[in-house]
């Protein structure tokens, strides 16, 4: 194994972090601020509890995967989508380095920027509306477990993309419908029969049912079914990436 | 010694069909400058892609020090350090960071002395704070060395190193070359400049449309394939080539002062000294006389169109 280039890449993306404070820390924090004042106490408000939380509260573990989903992508997927653009990825594909060690830098540093950023939110929301954590194991368990899965999942959409337009479109048109839609600001519960059962296909639904339930310990789908579902999308992540390795699909051709 | 790079029957076809490189057979000695030239588009840089890693190869086998590049990529890759044709660096970091951060990808222990030497090798020290971005091209290109050169390669692949560098950067990579040659290392070099190939290289091999056309010493090509060329300056002009000179297959110029007699060195055609007792013989003096060789870019040329 060489540590030394796992560590190299992975201090490398988070000096990245440090160098762009502003947009990779203080940007999410600004609109996570946002959607506080205007869900949370504005309209909030004139809303009666969910499942015996308030609104407010109840939204917080929503908003904190909305941005762990879109940061995970975009961290991973520009990653390794700039050195391909640029050219200097010739250096990592000449380098001793397995694409095990290449996944595991790339994917750790991107993960460990969306957790911290997740943690961060998590302060700020404690700011506004009172919280409680019933599970942080399971919390904890929940936040890097979705942050490495879609951190691969933005590592394969680098991989894949071709332009700029690829890279924005994917998060653009789909995950971002995914996690409005996956009850970020509602039970599904809350929704008519059949649009709970086309919800129900939405991967995201499982991730912020989880979530919430190691807070609160209430939840739209059985926690066992969102774990499952969440370490099921691991899976596919990581098939993916090793057939990508494996042929070498638009890195080595 | 075993060379250090062996390439045999490697091939490679594109996605689109295209077959950019068609069985290669190629090996490097230990600690030679070897040059590869060739046409735009010949292949080279694809043959050095794959080589480094970067590109996978559709059949054949490279070993480096009898590493193969598929099974034993880690050890094959550690001893290459590349510097690719193309101005390609992470523009948001330092000149430190960048340098050492290609010596930890290669897993070698950080060691700041051995950089900074390199850094002052390039005369890059008084830089090593400055982003890649604000660097100009020759400084760049600099940059570039020696991020290959920081995890103390054996084997260094130089791909068009000198296309668009100014006269000093070129002298000082030469120097460097030399000075890399001297403990060891392999230097293998593409390039169109033949020049260059013709002051630097040991061995010099041409590919043209993803085939090996020849290997040689670069001395043993200049003899074998060398032409050489005898001017001389007429002390009165003639208005034509007489026609008891027809067997030398003489060349006059316009003013009819000058007159060539071009000759190869394994040519069966009458030697020098018959030409001259024959002018003598036929009363034309001449008040200067030259004999050059033809250079290493002849040779491509002529090598390239046969091939043509």
């Amino acid at each position: 194994m060489n540590l030394r280039a796992v560590w190299a890449i992975y201090r490398v993306e988070m000096a990245r972090a440090f160098r762009t404070v502003l947009q990779s820390i203080i940007s999410p924090v600004i609109s996570t601020s946002l959607y506080f004042v205007v869900f949370g106490s504005a309209i909030g408000s004139r809303i009666t509890e969910i499942d015996g939380i308030s609104y407010g509260a109840f939204i917080v573990p929503g908003l904190i995967m909305l941005s762990l989903l879109t940061q995970s992508i975009s961290n991973a997927s520009f990653a390794i989508y700039f050195p391909k653009f640029v050219g200097s990825i010739y250096e990592l594909l000449s380098a001793p380095v397995s694409y095990l060690e290449i996944v595991i830098a790339y994917v750790g540093g991107a993960a460990t920027k969306s957790i911290i950023l997740g943690l961060i939110i998590l302060a700020t929301a404690s700011l506004f509306v009172p919280l409680t954590i019933l599970h942080p194991f399971w919390m904890l368990a929940f936040l890097v477990l979705t942050a490495v899965t879609f951190s691969l999942f933005g590592f394969i959409i680098g991989i894949w993309a071709k332009s700029f337009e690829q890279l924005q479109l994917v998060p653009l048109l789909i995950i971002t419908p995914l996690t409005f839609l996956g009850g970020s600001f509602y039970s599904i519960n809350m929704l008519p029969d059949v649009w709970r059962t086309v919800t129900l296909f939405n991967p995201v639904v499982y991730l912020i049912s989880g979530f919430r339930w190691s807070f609160y310990g209430k939840s739209d789908v059985s926690v066992g079914i969102s774990l499952g579902m969440t370490v099921v999308f691991l899976l596919i992540c990581i098939a993916i990436v090793a057939w990508i390795f494996r042929t070498g699909y638009r890195l080595r051709n | 010694m075993p060379s250090i790079i062996s390439i045999s029957g490697v091939t490679k076809t594109y996605a689109t069909g295209f077959k950019a490189l068609k069985e290669i057979n190629l090996d490097i000695e230990r600690g030679e400058i070897f040059a590869l030239l060739g046409p735009n588009g010949a292949g080279k840089t694809t043959l050095i892609s794959i080589v480094c890693g970067i590109v996978n190869r559709s059949s054949g086998t490279v070993t480096v020090d009898g590493h193969d590049i598929g099974r034993d990529y880690r050890a094959a890759r550690s001893l290459i350090g590349l510097v690719p044709q193309e101005l390609t660096i992470d523009a948001f970091e330092s000149v430190w960071a960048t340098v050492n951060y290609s010596r930890g990808l290669f897993g070698k222990p950080a060691n700041p002395a051995f950089v900074e030497k390199v850094l002052r090798d390039l005369s890059l020290w008084d830089k090593k704070d400055a982003k890649a971005i604000t660097l100009s091209g020759g400084m760049k290109r600099r940059l570039m060395i020696a991020k290959a050169l920081s995890h103390e390669p054996r084997v260094l692949f130089l791909d068009e190193p000198t296309a668009g560098v100014d006269v000093e950067l070129r002298q000082d990579m030469w120097a460097m070359v030399r000075r890399l040659r001297e403990d060891g290392v392999t230097i293998i070099l593409t390039t169109h400049y033949i020049e260059e190939a013709e002051a630097m290289a040991d061995r010099v091999g041409v590919i043209n449309r993803g085939e090996i056309v020849l290997v040689d010493g670069k001395a043993e090509l200049m003899r074998k394939l060398g032409r050489k060329r005898l001017v001389l300056e007429l002390r009165a002009p003639l208005a034509s080539i007489p026609e008891a000179f027809s067997r030398y297959a003489l060349e006059l110029s316009p003013d009819g002062g000058q007159l060539t007699y071009t000759y190869d060195n394994q040519s069966e055609r009458p030697g020098v000294a018959s030409l001259l007792r024959d002018l003598e013989a036929a009363g034309i003096q001449f008040r200067d006389i030259d004999t050059q060789n033809s250079s290493l870019e002849e040779i491509f040329v002529n090598l390239l169109r046969q091939e043509a």
